[in-house]
């Protein structure tokens, strides 16, 4: 009858299969005929090449971070394959055209690939479906570009619209900007593109949903967002990865560049495979996330809900460059079972009257540890900068951790500063006092998490908060017996 | 209803409860009195389940079930519930919700149907009305930032919405002013049944001006040492708990 929080339930990655489908995957290893072949298999222009090629050298010379409040054998890239692509679509014009295989895929794990199914339910979204290595299907495409709107996948992009991939693309993370963004562009698959023109206010959600399935490879995709003066836009990605015993790369990079008076909220919910209740498997998700207010009056909000993973390494920051421009960071970061995050945010101060929120939730269970890693940084010009940061962490059970490292660095002395953080081990009474009221134990541990986290969901769209809630409960069923 | 047989309970190795006899019948009300650290709450608790406390012998069973092997929420779909001394905060959480939760869970466990959100609603406001409280309440966090008075009467609200066979009620009228105490009280008597018993824990008469018990039982050291009517209530407030004492310990 007591909570036995020791006891972790063999509870099921509902998302843990994985499809039958014939693919084309690299042989492993890391190499300069690799990239060529991946530069090749995209139609790249020589210039793109280059640019991996170069990457590729400094990769060679740059060490692991170690930096990081995680444990991992260390990987072996050379053990990892670069490429994994469906077999004989090229660009497919309509879902006719790809494998059943795979759209059945997705209708297990409920992405919507039929536009004439979305339009009858309620939601308003549009999806890039990227599979392993290969951007597979964007929906809307035809509908977006009425207004002007690009939503496509990168390799696309690069086609179509080289001067916007020219000018863009590492104009946020530079190639060689760190060990994995490095990695990741020398040998970048796919991703997705976004572009709003001046004015326009994106009129459906956007999303990516990102599925690993070879085994043995990793992904390394590439995500670039570009909103114009006066623009609008909300993207999601979502992720899920089959269960599997060895460990999978996922290192990316996501770029985002908002112009003057122009809003970007980008939204996460990461469910890779975490592992066995043994630490066994799950994804070692290496992820840089990074968007610049340019312009005056510009706002990149940045929404996590990291639930996924044996390892996470990811702080999407925003470089605030234009006076009065606002950068946000809303997380919820859960580890349970073995699972390892060492997450947070880097808010540079750049221009005047800039403004930076960051509310941090991180939930530990099981043996998971969790970490919150941020930097706030005044620039000796912004003027009047304020900051605040809320770091809340919540314990369930006695063999977890939670640890927070809050950078704050400030050169300008007009800065507002404000830092709050908890600590809190689910109470014994609090879940004592809903079972009292017929809640069971593990209902109660979620709504008492999901009251906790509260603040975040808020800041999703409608029905990814529904599933962001839903997502919870499920990463913590087993955290009490 | 309820029967509780020779019931030792231990907590952290100290015994608080020496057999503990009691037996409450269907729609009677009875007070536990006594002084401070006689086992009054501790009462309270190991009936909800509460397991830090150790029961080491003696038996309780309730409506021919046995008590004691039951999870705290299926006791609480049973038919038990417990307005707590100290009300727990439960940040982010609506009251809705949470009551929600708790009534769909007992429903379930009854093997009826969830209620739909209009129809809980209209439930809510229904009972709302009764004990003075705001609508703004269904939308606030759990007891978070709630007065001591404020969460006494959210306790009664939510027995009023769960309907439990057996309300306990433990040091309710601890924190609460005049008023306070005759809304709860108000609250606790417009749900006097023939199929719903109240065991009301306190420390003093006062709050049985309002609420007139059937049955008054005097704990002392873990056990029951006096019971008698009504009337008992009155002679402990003038007398104090002092003569019990000496009482007990003339028939040592």
């Amino acid at each position: 009858m007591s909570v036995d929080f020791e006891k972790l339930a063999d509870q099921e990655y509902k998302y843990g299969f994985s499809t039958n489908v014939e693919q084309e995957i690299a042989p492993v290893g890391l190499n300069e005929d690799v990239i060529k072949m991946i530069s090749a298999k995209k139609n790249e222009p020589e210039w793109l090449l280059e640019w991996r090629l170069e990457a590729y050298k400094n990769w060679l010379k740059m060490k692991e971070p170690d930096w990081a409040f995680i444990k991992y054998p260390k990987i072996d890239f050379n053990k990892i394959s670069y490429y994994a692509g469906t077999k004989n679509v090229e660009r497919p014009k309509s879902l006719d055209e790809i494998d059943p295989e795979i759209r059945e895929t997705y209708d297990k794990l409920g992405i919507p690939l039929e536009e004439q199914k979305m339009l009858a339910g309620v939601t308003n979204v549009a999806v890039d479906a990227v599979f392993d290595s290969v951007s597979l299907f964007t929906t809307f495409k035809e509908k977006l570009a009425e207004d002007g709107v690009i939503f496509c996948s990168i390799s696309e992009a690069v086609e179509d619209h080289p001067e916007l991939i020219k000018k863009y693309l590492g104009s946020v993370v530079p190639k060689n900007d760190n060990f994995y963004a490095c990695l990741n562009s020398a040998v970048f698959t796919d991703g997705s593109f976004v572009y709003i023109p001046e004015g326009v206010r994106c009129p459906m959600e956007l999303s990516t949903y990102f599925r690993i399935n070879a085994e043995n490879t990793g992904q390394f995709e590439r995500t670039l967002i570009i909103a114009e003066k006066g623009s609008y836009v909300s993207y999601l990605e979502g992720c899920t990865a089959p269960q599997r015993d060895e460990n999978q790369l996922h290192a990316a990079v996501v770029e985002l560049v908002a112009h003057e008076d122009a809003t970007i909220k980008y939204s996460t919910i990461q469910n890779w495979y975490p592992g066995d209740k043994n630490g066994k498997g799950g994804i070692y998700n290496f992820v840089t996330k990074r968007g610049r207010c340019i312009g005056d009056n510009s706002h990149i909000s940045w929404t996590q809900v990291e639930t996924g993973s044996a390892i996470t390494w990811k702080y999407p920051s925003c470089i605030l460059e234009g006076d009065n421009s606002v950068g946000e960071f809303y997380s919820v970061a859960l580890t349970n079972r073995y699972q390892q995050a060492d997450t947070g945010t880097k808010m540079i101060h750049v221009g005047k009257n800039t403004k930076s929120t960051i509310i941090s939730k991180g939930i530990s269970a099981g043996h998971g540890q969790n970490t919150y890693r941020g930097l706030v940084d005044i620039g000796k010009n912004a003027n009047n900068a304020r900051n605040y940061t809320q770091c809340d962490s919540m314990l369930i059970g006695d063999e977890c951790g939670a640890h927070t490292f809050p950078y704050i660095e400030v050169k300008n002395s007009t800065a507002h500063m404000e830092h709050e953080a908890s600590t809190s081990k689910i109470g014994e009474d609090q879940l004592f006092y809903c079972q009292q009221r017929g809640i069971s134990a593990e209902d109660a541990v979620s709504l008492i998490v999901n009251g906790f986290c509260k603040e975040v969901f808020k800041e999703l769209p409608f029905e990814f908060a529904v599933e962001a809630e839903k997502l919870l409960s499920v990463s913590l069923e087993g955290s009490v017996g | 209803m309820l029967e509780i047989r020779n019931l030792h309970v231990k907590v952290e190795d100290k015994e608080i409860l020496k057999g503990l006899n009691l037996t409450v019948n269907k729609g009677e009300i009875h007070s536990i009195m006594g002084p401070n650290g006689s086992g009054k709450s501790t009462l309270s608790q190991v009936l909800a389940g509460k397991d830090a406390y150790e029961v080491t012998d003696g038996e309780v069973i309730f409506n021919g079930k046995d008590l004691l092997e039951l999870d705290p929420e299926d006791r609480a779909c049973e038919g038990i519930f417990l307005a707590f001394q100290y009300p727990v905060e439960i940040p982010g959480v609506a009251n809705t919700y949470l009551l929600r939760e708790a009534l769909n869970a007992k429903r379930k466990y009854n093997d009826l149907k969830p209620l739909k959100h209009v129809e809980f609603g209209k439930l809510a406001r229904e009972k709302m009305k009764d004990l003075e409280i705001d609508e703004s309440f269904l939308k606030r966090s759990v007891n978070e930032g709630f007065s001591g008075g404020e969460k006494k009467r959210n306790e009664i609200f939510q027995m009023q919405i769960l309907e439990p066979s057996l309300a306990i009620l433990d040091e309710t009228d601890s924190g609460l002013d005049i008023d306070a105490l005759q809304v709860v009280a108000k609250g606790v008597n417009s749900m006097k049944s023939p199929d719903r018993s109240f065991l009301i824990i306190t420390h003093y008469q006062r709050l049985l001006n309002y609420i007139v018990p059937d049955y008054v039982h005097v704990i002392y050291d873990g056990q029951i040492v006096k019971s008698g009517g009504k009337e008992l209530a009155f002679e402990l407030e003038e007398k104090g708990y002092g003569w019990i004492e000496e009482e007990k310990a003339a028939k040592v």
